[in-house]
């Protein structure tokens, strides 16, 4: 068995950033182990620009944002493995892996950072009525197939979910000389940013339809028509109001789920709200030494965020390794429906810094709301946002002064 | 005296503006509730402007295209021409973050560079 201080499990934006991190901390024993053939995850084939803003200032593309932090990472001269896959997490921190070099082989880490990001809601998990022809494809696996390989999907395309990567993808095919009938979306609001919304489809004039989905799917070998319907508040398709496009792909872009098989085989816990592990304040979960970050803890809109909290992980892995394991009191955060869920869900008022970045999801659109948190008995902050929606991700600021007496913190928000 | 209507990106509230313009120059944005708001209508109906990002084709490489984009913004309306401008360019492994793929695209004085190494 080998022997490292810090194993860490992914080489996208999340993995990167908490390597550098952990080693700036000063620990030198640290492996990124990454399934695919090269570094950076998904950030590779999202060659479309407006990464980096909060980290760098300025709008790089997905490589260019990756490739910043590779080259950190090498400067590091951090040990990385790639082709590897991580078959298992113990909760006494033996991971095991394997890659065609090793074979099968394992280590036991002192600490482990979980930042296996996320992948695409699929046919099978969305239950589309309909033939099961070719032409269905995730948003993502298309961007891999357009921005990496070098194909195009197909000619005529509609497009199930208005999530980021379907907006950028209708843009994408659409420059590539393919024909975007409409987006169609289940939801009244758009999961996607309002910036995407109308550089991606406005420029272009491919109308978005909310409140529609799609209710069947036609072609024996190959999509040839896809009909869409509008749905009433219950969500379900309203009879009359079908239409059809005659396509040959259909897209799908209907949410992100974080990829934690290996979280439950470690006995992590895991948010039903989120899909991730939960964690305290300092990302770690319930097993001690295991840290989590990025998409696999939960789904992010932007990179930076990914990257800011990816460092925090990192930081706080390297305490667990210089410290061990401490025995702390920690608090829930409760959440009232409205706010959707924070990370993190505990904190640990004695152990915690000085401030504390709680970041949320609320779960429906409110204008003219104010967020609201309480603790101890006392309201510690009551922010009025114009604003709050599902598709943008907020933050409160704690401070630990506030919560020295506080059995639990509740965040929520309060409407006019 | 002529009115264009947009949707402000400075948000998540995306308000509903309305630019009128008179001989080419802004008169007023309305429909804002925040100075981003006045700001972006009037760059978007005088002077809208892009970044371009795409593929060319890479031989020798680890895959078959390598990402590129505009060196700096360009208007808005050469997207288009630029996207065909690289359709028949091809270069060779090794390409470089930052290489110069195509000087000048469409007399825009803006050059296409690579955004991958590969």
């Amino acid at each position: 068995m080998e022997n490292y201080d810090l194993v860490i499990v992914g080489g996208g934006p999340a993995g990167l950033a908490a390597a550098i991190s952990a080693r700036k901390d000063g620990i030198q024993s640290i492996l990124v182990l990454e399934r695919d053939d090269r570094l950076g995850g998904i950030l590779n084939q999202c060659i479309h620009n407006g990464f980096g803003l909060h980290t760098f200032n300025e709008e790089l593309t997905g490589p260019e944002y990756a490739g910043r932090f590779i080259s950190q990472l090498l400067d590091e001269k951090i040990e990385y493995r790639l082709n590897t896959m991580v078959m298992d997490i113990s909760h006494d921190r033996v991971v095991t892996a394997m890659n065609s070099h090793d074979g099968l082989f394992q280590i036991q880490a002192k600490a482990v950072v979980l930042a296996m990001g996320c992948r695409e809601r699929s046919r099978g998990a969305l239950n589309i009525p309909g033939y099961r022809p070719a032409g269905i494809y995730t948003a993502g696996c298309a961007q891999r197939l357009v921005n990496m390989e070098g194909e195009m999907p197909g000619k005529k395309v509609v497009i199930l979910g208005s999530g980021d990567i379907g907006l950028i993808m209708a843009r994408r095919m659409t420059l590539e000389g393919a024909k975007v009938e409409v987006v169609a979306e289940l939801m009244p609001y758009s999961g996607g940013l309002k910036r995407n919304i109308v550089q991606c489809l406005d420029d272009f004039g491919i109308p978005l339809k909310l409140s529609h989905t799609v209710v069947n799917i036609e072609g024996k070998k190959r999509v040839e028509a896809v009909t869409i319907a509008e749905v009433g508040p219950d969500r379900k398709p309203i009879p009359g109001t079908e239409e059809r496009y005659e396509c040959d792909t259909l897209l799908l872009s209907c949410g992100l789920l974080p990829e934690n098989e290996l979280s439950k085989e470690c006995g992590v816990e895991l948010s039903r709200v989120t899909n991730g592990p939960v964690v305290n304040d300092a990302l770690e979960t319930n097993v001690p030494g295991v840290f989590a970050c990025g998409n696999v803890l939960h789904v992010h809109d932007l990179v930076d965020f990914v990257s800011m909290e990816a460092k925090n992980a990192g930081h706080y892995a390297a305490a667990f390794i210089q410290n061990g394991e401490q025995s702390e009191l920690t608090i829930d955060v409760i959440c009232d429906g409205k706010v959707r869920y924070t990370v993190p869900q505990m904190i640990r008022p004695e152990a915690m810094e000085d401030t504390l970045t709680v970041r949320f999801r609320v779960s429906n659109v409110y204008k003219n709301a104010s967020v609201v948190v309480k603790a101890g008995g006392r309201e510690l902050i009551r922010r009025k946002k114009q604003i709050m929606a599902p598709g943008e991700m907020e933050q409160v600021v704690l401070k630990k002064a506030d919560l020295a007496s506080a059995d639990k913190v509740e965040i929520g928000i309060e409407e006019a | 005296m002529e009115e264009k209507h947009l949707t402000c990106i400075g948000c998540p509230m995306g308000c509903a503006l309305t630019v009128t313009i008179d001989n080419g120059e802004v008169v007023s944005v309305t429909g804002n509730t925040c100075k981003r708001g006045d700001i972006y209508g009037r760059k978007e109906v005088t002077n809208p402007t892009r970044i371009v990002t795409s593929t060319v084709a890479v031989e020798g490489g680890k895959d078959a295209v390598v990402s590129v984009k505009t060196a700096s913004d360009i208007p808005k309306g050469k997207i288009f021409d630029i996207v065909n401008a690289l359709k028949d360019v091809r270069v060779s492994s090794p390409v470089h973050i930052g290489d110069v793929i195509v000087k000048n695209v469409c007399d825009t004085g803006v050059d296409i560079i690579a955004t991958r190494n590969d």
